[in-house]
């Protein structure tokens, strides 16, 4: 081949062309032809394995206590997102012996039945979060979120001190509970209606708990960044890291409704 | 007349459009977005203002591009700007390897976090140094092996143009905080929209010149082009369903959850890696090499059954990413079971390329542009050997979670994806630009031994600590208990992010080898050196055939 002219499988090409109707010669000589088939080989193999996991009833363990997230749990999960925490950190604990000493029991699928997207990351730069809420204190998340090594010296994580500054209302989150509404997640019209009220009341010590906790059971109300007067990002973001893995009761779960 | 016109009528309205959108924007990023795209839609309307031949159309007499000769302005600045966004990408990758050794290197704006780059580095390399590069290549190898000029030139510029407008997007985007989550398919869903628009156009004009062809058969390097595009076309829509929370906000919410959002993404993300980075770059392979060695591919009848094999196993490959996660017993298994098959049409690929070279081994020793095309087939092997390795379970079990799946990537992506697109560029650049030959072939060599180096000590540094990390998380003491914590292990990581950065800064300064080299190879200069063998070109018969014949 030392001309310009292409095809250094010309002289097999055209023996293909003599060849049986059944011969690769006429799928590369019908663009349309080779187009559609390309697609089917590619089409297959996602079909039968993404779409049973939709009518396979099994795929999702039926367990007590997941419910949708509130208000301020969606924005701190929304700024969890914006930052890139999943690039770092995982929410998935594997069932093996060592990650569930370290962690907690192993993720069930219904724990991420509403997640909007799945944040159950692909690399443990830091650990795991699956199981982090109700494991450090408020001060301690906001401590670490400030400035990570100055209570893990070890650590690689950047700082993100900047959430303290920054209210966290602005997004209107009735229209975010709606978008979720709209891809299946039972927020009840209350719920839509009472977003931004209830966005501000999470993280208000003097609020009366009681109605967002009766519409989000094990809600935590509460001061979370350690300044009652403003609810900031870092509000939303410590109340979500709280929330992660403490809606089921593994305590009162049977072992068959985990399988699967 | 008409055309300038309604050209400049569309992009007065998009102008308009766009401003209209970021007054009414929900969130800040939303309306920087939109004045980006109303700038991007004024300079184009600038540009064809004044850049139209108004005397040459008042008399009815205007330049015609020469049918004699191939289209390849497309090409040329689709070369440029993956020198320009490769440059982007390593660099990004390098400082975030440089914050993982030095944390402090995220220097406490948002802007600059570890979390925010990340998605950066991924798709300045991919979609922007990777995706140009296939792009430009697959409109140069569709004219040449079909002896056609491109169909519908100038949607052919739109793509090129248009691209550039998703990558920028894209890329401001990352900085804002603006992203999915969705590991390589992080852009919001406007920008989704958007490059569907550009993907389709592009489509359009590579379908339409096969259609041009002046030869009867298409060629494989096409099939494999085709495959590339048909398919990403169709894992980035389905992997992008969602709802966004107002069309005057970035903000948006994927419409799948859990288990099935997860399976939706990592089919998407591992053919990500078949589509994007494996059949185009095999595409190139299959032009290319021959091209350079000057022999005939190996055997036409492997690349038929390494073609149907590979396209139809790959895609079942994804649950791989998922294995010991929530995700159905049935489904990890059968992404396990297909990804081990799927070593096989893999080296397929590599050994017809390889034996490509039948006859032509000795120029590996006198050629450097065969020599980077030979490591980039043999890190291909590497790479599609260690795949199906990590997709078993119990291998998965431990290497899952830690930096070996990154030293994976990299092996594959810096030694397959990055040296066959170097070799590609080295090929292109004197055709392109009707030079004699490169400005130098020994800075070729300089650059082949600085990535290789590179590549060598980022994979190692990567295997060392991918594995360290997985056995100190299931170490256990004699007491039964777990024997370090979690941040002992990211101190055990420093020692080997401190080299891995130091490979890849080897193999970034490798690349600015290249772009002086390219560069001066543009304009025109020729480096006084030895001679070193060189695949002669014959410009005068690089053009498609007369329509007429």
């Amino acid at each position: 081949m030392t001309s310009e002219t292409e095809g250094p499988d010309g002289a097999q090409g055209a023996q293909a062309t003599k060849a049986a109707w059944y011969s690769h010669g006429r799928i590369e000589r019908n663009i349309g032809l080779l187009s559609v088939l390309a697609f089917i080989a590619v089409a297959i193999g996602g079909a039968v394995e993404i779409a049973p996991l939709f009518w396979i009833d099994r795929t999702i363990e039926r367990v007590e206590g997941v419910r949708p997230y509130t208000p301020l749990e969606l924005a701190g999960r929304d700024i969890y997102i914006r930052e890139g925490c999943y690039t770092c950190h995982s929410q998935m604990i594997r069932p093996f012996r060592d990650e569930v000493e370290r962690y907690g029991h192993y993720s069930l699928a219904a724990e991420s039945m509403y997640d909007h997207p799945f944040q159950w990351g692909s690399k443990r730069t830091g650990p795991d979060l699956a199981r982090v809420g109700n494991r450090y204190s408020d001060e301690w998340h906001v401590q670490h979120l400030v400035d990570p090594r100055s209570v893990v010296p070890e650590s690689v994580m950047p700082t993100y001190a900047f959430l303290r500054d920054r209210d966290v209302a602005g997004p209107d989150m009735a229209a975010h509970l709606r978008a979720l509404t709209r891809e299946g997640v039972p927020y009840t019209q209350s719920d839509i209606d009472k977003a931004n009220e209830d966005l501000l009341a999470q993280a208000d010590p003097n609020s009366n708990p009681a109605d967002l906790q009766r519409r989000y059971p094990r809600a935590q109300v509460r001061d979370f960044d350690g300044n009652p007067d403003r609810t900031t990002e870092m509000d939303a973001l410590v109340a979500y890291l709280q929330m992660l893995g403490t809606l089921v009761d593994f305590n009162r779960v049977r072992a068959e409704e985990l399988s699967q | 007349m008409n055309g300038v016109l309604n050209r400049a009528g569309i992009f007065i309205v998009a102008t308009m459009v766009a401003v209209l959108a970021a007054m009414n924007a929900t969130d800040w990023g939303f309306a920087v977005h939109m004045m980006i795209v109303a700038a991007a839609a004024t300079l184009a309307m600038a540009w064809t203002l004044t850049r139209t031949d108004y005397a040459g159309i008042a008399t009815g007499i205007l330049p015609t591009s020469d049918p004699s000769l191939y289209d390849d302005d497309p090409v040329r600045w689709g070369v440029l700007a993956t020198v320009i966004w490769g440059v982007a990408g390593l660099a990004a990758g390098l400082f975030i390897a440089l914050q993982l050794a030095f944390p402090v290197l995220n220097l406490g704006i948002e802007y600059t976090s570890f979390g925010r780059l990340r998605p950066l580095h991924t798709s300045g390399v991919i979609f922007a140094f990777g995706g140009n590069i296939l792009i430009a290549s697959s409109l140069y190898v569709v004219q040449r092996t079909c002896r056609a000029r491109l169909a519908f030139p100038s949607l052919a510029r739109f793509v090129f143009w248009g691209y550039q407008l998703f990558l920028v997007l894209a890329a401001s985007g990352y900085l804002m905080g603006i992203t999915q989550s969705r590991e390589y398919a992080e852009p919001e869903w406007y920008v989704d929209i958007w490059l569907t628009i550009v993907w389709v156009a592009y489509l359009t004009v590579y379908i339409g010149t096969i259609m041009r062809r002046r030869e009867p058969h298409i060629y494989v390097a096409n099939w494999f082009y085709l495959s590339f595009i048909l398919t990403i076309a169709m894992l980035h829509i389905v992997n992008n369903l969602a709802i966004p929370v107002s069309i005057f906000g970035s903000k948006s919410y994927s419409l799948f959850a859990g288990v099935q959002d997860a399976l939706t993404q990592w089919w998407y993300g591992h053919n990500a890696v078949a589509f994007f980075l494996t059949t185009p770059f095999l595409a190139m392979m299959y032009y290319f090499v021959p091209k350079q060695a000057q022999r005939p591919v190996y055997s036409y009848r492997l690349s038929i059954i390494h073609f149907w094999s590979l396209i139809f196993i790959y895609i079942w490959a994804g649950p791989h990413h998922l294995h010991y996660t929530a995700l159905p017993d049935w489904a990890q298994t059968l992404g396990m079971v297909f990804s081990i098959i799927l070593w096989m049409p893999s080296w397929g690929g590599m050994i017809n390329g390889l034996m490509t070279l039948n006859g032509a081994w000795d120029k590996i020793r006198t050629d450097p542009i065969i020599r980077m095309m030979v490591i980039a087939m043999a890190f291909y092997g590497m790479a599609t050997f260690e795949g199906p390795m990590l997709s078993i379970k119990a291998v998965n079990s431990l290497s899952h979670y830690t930096d070996w799946t990154i030293g994976h990537v990299h092996a594959g992506a810096l030694g397959w994806n990055g040296m066959i697109s170097f070799a590609a560029i080295y090929y292109l650049a004197p055709r392109l630009w009707g030079r004699q030959r490169l400005y130098s072939l020994r800075m070729v060599n300089w650059h082949f031994w600085l990535a290789t180096l590179g590549i060598v000590f980022y994979a190692a540094a990567m295997w060392v600590a991918g594995i360290m990390q997985g056995l100190m998380w299931r170490e256990y003491g004699a007491d039964g208990y777990l024997v370090y914590s979690f941040a002992e292990t990211v101190a055990a990581m420093h020692p080997m992010y401190v080299l891995r950065a130091l490979g890849g800064g080897m193999y970034l300064t490798g690349f600015f080898i290249l772009v002086y080299n390219v560069w001066m190879t543009i304009k025109g200069r020729e480096r006084a050196e030895a001679p070193m063998s060189e695949t002669p070109h014959n410009a005068a018969a690089d053009r498609p055939l007369p329509h007429s014949a």
